[in-house]
């Protein structure tokens, strides 16, 4: 009796739960997007860095990828490179958008990744104030640069957030034998927007992208002073998660992107507000 | 739930090692959101004290302006404090973006009105007869606002811990006006966020252990306060 | 007799209702001004207008005939009041009965020691170190007298001090206060609606109703020689008998009023019109035809019962004789064993020196005699 009883509650309460849970699913989407049915249309998670969807690159390639493919919709989540990676690991995200190739080949070979391919690359630049008074405009590369900064204790705003951005930082100091530290080298952890700013307040050296200080110059007050350099290159790669819950969606993102249409839309993003575009589309290549 | 297990391993290696500057970011998280109090309780207890025992049209004014903003958003906050010290900013001179100095002044703004409005609260519990007692006994103004102030003191206590909870676990205008520097401008909260951002959940871990933890402190040493007052009043 | 402190003139209005009209009031040196009255006469704001709690919208306030106000600080240090509710700070009772003194700078150490002298006074000797916020209502109030007490004002306010207490703690605190008070030569104002309190403790009386001084004087008098029927009423005193001495002898006076004589001790001269009150308490009643034994009581008039009315523990009977009227306070069994009802003749019997005697003026106010 009392069996039954429980039984009947227990299937009562998963119903309601059923139907709440539809019921939810429902108006989320309902909500985003009225055009399509809310079951026709699949989510996939993309996540990205910071410096991609500060530049506005996203706002341009998102849009026109859900347009070619109407069945996905694409939920973007901006952190991080590490954050990103970790979220893949995790099977958070179904596809990532991120720029460190040596992390990211080892996260495909360790197993996290079904496929790796590069999409683009723009170049860091090293940014400062106007009087540059490191010198760093007359370096002889970026890594000679960032000695003169550590020589002069000229103030330096380091992300130290294990972004791509950071990560390149951290080989070129070890280019240059300089381990940074001390009251000069400002670790923000923050993303390269509010780096930049940071720097700009305190009239500090930066590593940045090229993208988000051309977006922000106008809210600065530094100026680009190196990027003759090959190792400043910053070469963008998208991941694909391995087991991901819509590893297809992810894998037709993979294609349009390093396709023609997201290559040429990207290779034009830019163009018309900064005067050149800001990347440099390579994503021609096969997959790695 | 592996997250967990890894995250709580790392979290309390971080703790015990140092391997990760937990302490110093706990130290400044104290020192920046005890001077916000303290600069708080000098500016919000007198508005307190006039809130809670006057009556008149600017002080409803006053009160409502006090209660709304309890609700301010740090962020809001952090926003304009931030616009203010930028050195494209009116007060760009003073050079206090991105400094302890400026994440005391923005906790400060975010501090002064709970503290106003929570003494206000405690002080108006006081009744005017009292107040009219120590009158008079020959109190003056000033002896007679200090009275009401001892009277209450339990809201004072009260006030002291809402101020110290709003500030010590908001993130937006630290952030934003301390920029979350290692070794300066790093707090609790905005260390949290990065180390988040990051994916490195032990560290993160181990800093909301420690917040958490402070945030009960906080509330547990009002509670006792509390207690031994009543015990007080009424053995 | 010096006033000590005084109001003149002064005036109150709360939203257009007028709550104080008061042409003067005084505090004679070392005396206790008992201020009487129903609640929402304005007694407390006449304590607060005197006690430079509030300003009057008009008139002024003299202490030591200096004008004084609100604002004037040195004044206000000269002033200590208790209220109906003790109201006393958290912390101990010696902190609460030096609380005054700790305004007024007084050194810790000669601060402990007065205190400690305050709460001797009132009866609480050593019991500084208790929590003030455990007391007991009578012991709160003692505080609350040490307290002002320990200041040694110039003048005392008190404002219902007794009216939270039962009738049995009542009585005895109004005993001891009265004789603190005396022994201290203080100088009181008591605010009371309670007029056996009033009794008890004061020398002279004022009587409120509406915001004014319907009454006042001497104890003595106001209690028995009603000046305003309203005032005689509230008092329990039937309204005045008039009359005129007729001829004095040896202290005692024959009153010849309408319908009756009656003797009075006195010294007004034959010729002048008084006023006469008898308590209802002095009157003793007996059968229309008894035969009352020789005694000290002068007075004896057969009279009328008008009224009876039950006033709880004992009745109180009207008596008529003429244009003379009287009550006479009766006790149950009196009451029986009479067959008190309207219309039964009785005699009443008083004493010469039961009779108050008050003069009247030209003005047709009373002066005391």
């Amino acid at each position: 009796m009392t069996d039954r009883r429980v039984r009947l509650a227990a299937r009562r309460a998963g119903l309601l739960v059923a139907a709440l849970t539809l019921a939810s699913l429902a108006l989320a989407s309902g909500c985003s997007r009225e055009e399509t049915s809310a079951a026709a249309r699949q989510r996939l998670v993309l996540a990205t860095t910071t410096s991609t969807q500060d530049s506005g690159l996203l706002d341009v390639l998102v849009p026109a990828f859900e347009a070619a493919h109407p069945a996905y919709s694409v939920e973007v989540i901006a952190v991080g490179t590490g954050e990103a990676l970790r979220l893949g690991q995790q099977k958070d995200a179904d596809v990532l958008f991120v720029h460190a190739p040596q992390e990211e080949a080892a996260f495909v070979a360790a197993g996290h990744g079904a496929e790796r391919r590069d999409v683009c690359y723009n170049r860091f630049v090293i940014v400062g104030p106007a009087d540059d008074p490191a010198g760093v405009k007359a370096a002889a590369s970026a890594s000679d640069a960032l000695a003169r900064i550590a020589g002069r204790q000229a103030p330096f705003a380091s992300r130290g957030d294990g972004s791509g951005t950071h990560t390149k930082e951290r080989a070129l100091w070890g280019a240059a034998g300089v381990e940074p530290g001390g009251a000069w080298y400002l670790v923000t952890g923050q993303g390269m927007g509010e780096t930049l700013k940071i720097a700009s307040e305190k009239q500090a050296y930066a590593l940045t992208d090229e993208a988000t200080f051309l977006a922000m110059r106008d809210a600065l007050d530094l100026a680009a002073l190196f990027d003759r350099d090959a190792a400043l290159r910053n070469q963008y790669g998208v991941v694909v998660v391995a087991g991901a819950r819509n590893e297809r969606g992810a894998r037709d993102f993979a294609d349009w992107i390093c396709g023609n249409d997201g290559q040429a839309l990207i290779g034009r993003f830019g163009a018309d507000r900064f005067g050149r575009p800001l990347f440099t589309p390579n994503g021609g290549g096969d997959a790695q | 739930m592996s997250v967990f297990a890894e995250a709580i391993a790392e979290g309390l290696d971080a703790l015990v090692s140092g391997s990760v500057d937990v302490w110093g970011v706990v130290a400044t998280s104290l020192r920046v959101s005890g001077a916000a109090v303290a600069v708080a309780l000098v500016l919000g207890v007198p508005a307190g004290l006039y809130l809670g025992t006057r009556r008149s049209a600017t002080r409803n004014a006053l009160l409502v302006l006090a209660n709304a903003g309890m609700g301010l958003p740090p962020v809001v906050v952090g926003l304009v404090t931030a616009m203010l010290l930028s050195r494209r900013g009116p007060l760009g001179a003073l050079d206090l973006l991105y400094t302890r100095p400026a994440m005391v002044i923005a906790q400060t703004v975010i501090a002064v009105p709970v503290v106003a409005a929570v003494t206000g609260a405690a002080v108006a519990s006081v009744p005017f007869d009292l107040r009219l007692q120590a009158r008079s006994l020959g109190a003056s103004r000033w002896q007679e606002s200090l009275l009401v102030l001892k009277e209450a003191r339990m809201g004072l206590v009260a006030a002291v811990a809402a101020g110290f909870g709003a500030v010590i676990s908001e993130v937006g205008a630290v952030m934003m006006v301390g920029g979350n520097l290692e070794g300066s401008t790093r707090v609790m909260t905005t260390a949290i966020v990065q180390y988040t951002r990051m994916g490195r959940y032990g560290p993160a871990l181990a800093l909301s252990a420690v917040l958490l933890a402070l945030v009960v402190a906080v509330n547990a040493i009002l509670a006792q306060v509390q207690r031994s007052a009543e015990r007080f009043e009424r053995s | 007799m010096s006033a000590v402190l005084e109001a003149i003139g002064v005036r109150k209005s709360f939203r257009k209702q007028t709550v104080l009209d008061v042409e003067r009031i005084a505090l004679e040196r070392g005396r206790t001004l008992a201020l009487l009255g129903p609640s929402g006469a304005g007694k407390s704001t006449l304590l607060a207008v005197l006690g430079l709690l509030e300003r009057p919208d008009a008139g002024r306030v003299l202490l030591d005939r200096r004008e004084v106000s609100a604002g004037d600080r040195d004044a206000r240090l000269h002033v200590a009041a208790a209220f109906q509710r003790p109201w006393l700070f958290k912390g101990t009772v010696g902190e609460n009965v030096a609380y005054g003194l700790a305004l007024r700078g007084v050194a810790p150490a000669e601060r402990k020691r007065r205190a400690a002298e305050a709460l001797e006074r009132v009866g609480l000797g050593g019991w500084q170190d208790r929590s003030a916020l455990t007391l007991s209502g009578g012991e709160a109030q003692r505080v609350a007298l040490a307290r002002a007490l320990a200041v040694r004002p110039r003048v005392l306010l008190l404002d219902e001090p007794l009216a939270s207490l039962d009738a049995v703690e009542k009585r005895r605190l109004a005993r001891e206060f009265a004789r603190v008070l005396r022994e201290d030569g203080m100088t009181v104002l008591w605010v009371t609606h309670d007029q056996d309190e009033a009794a008890l403790v004061a020398d002279d009386v004022a009587v409120m109703r509406d915001g004014r001084i319907v009454a006042s004087g001497p104890a003595d008098e106001v209690f028995f020689v009603p000046q305003d029927e309203w005032a005689a009423g509230f008092l329990g005193l039937e309204a005045p008998i008039e009359g005129v001495v007729a001829s004095v002898e040896e202290g005692v006076a024959r009153v010849a009023c309408d319908g009756a004589d009656v003797f009075a001790v006195t010294d007004t001269a034959v010729g002048t019109r008084v006023r006469l009150g008898v308590r209802p308490e002095d009157v003793v009643l007996f059968d229309a035809g008894a035969e009352v034994p020789a005694s000290s009581a002068r007075n004896r008039l057969r009279c009328v019962v008008a009224d009876l009315e039950h006033t709880g523990a004992t009745f109180r009977a009207v008596l008529e004789r003429g244009g003379v009227r009287l009550a006479a306070k009766v006790s149950k069994a009196a009451v029986r064993e009479l067959g008190l009802a309207p219309g039964v003749e009785v005699l009443a019997v008083f004493k010469a020196t039961a009779v108050r005697v008050a003069e009247v003026s030209r003005s047709g106010r009373e002066v005391s005699a």
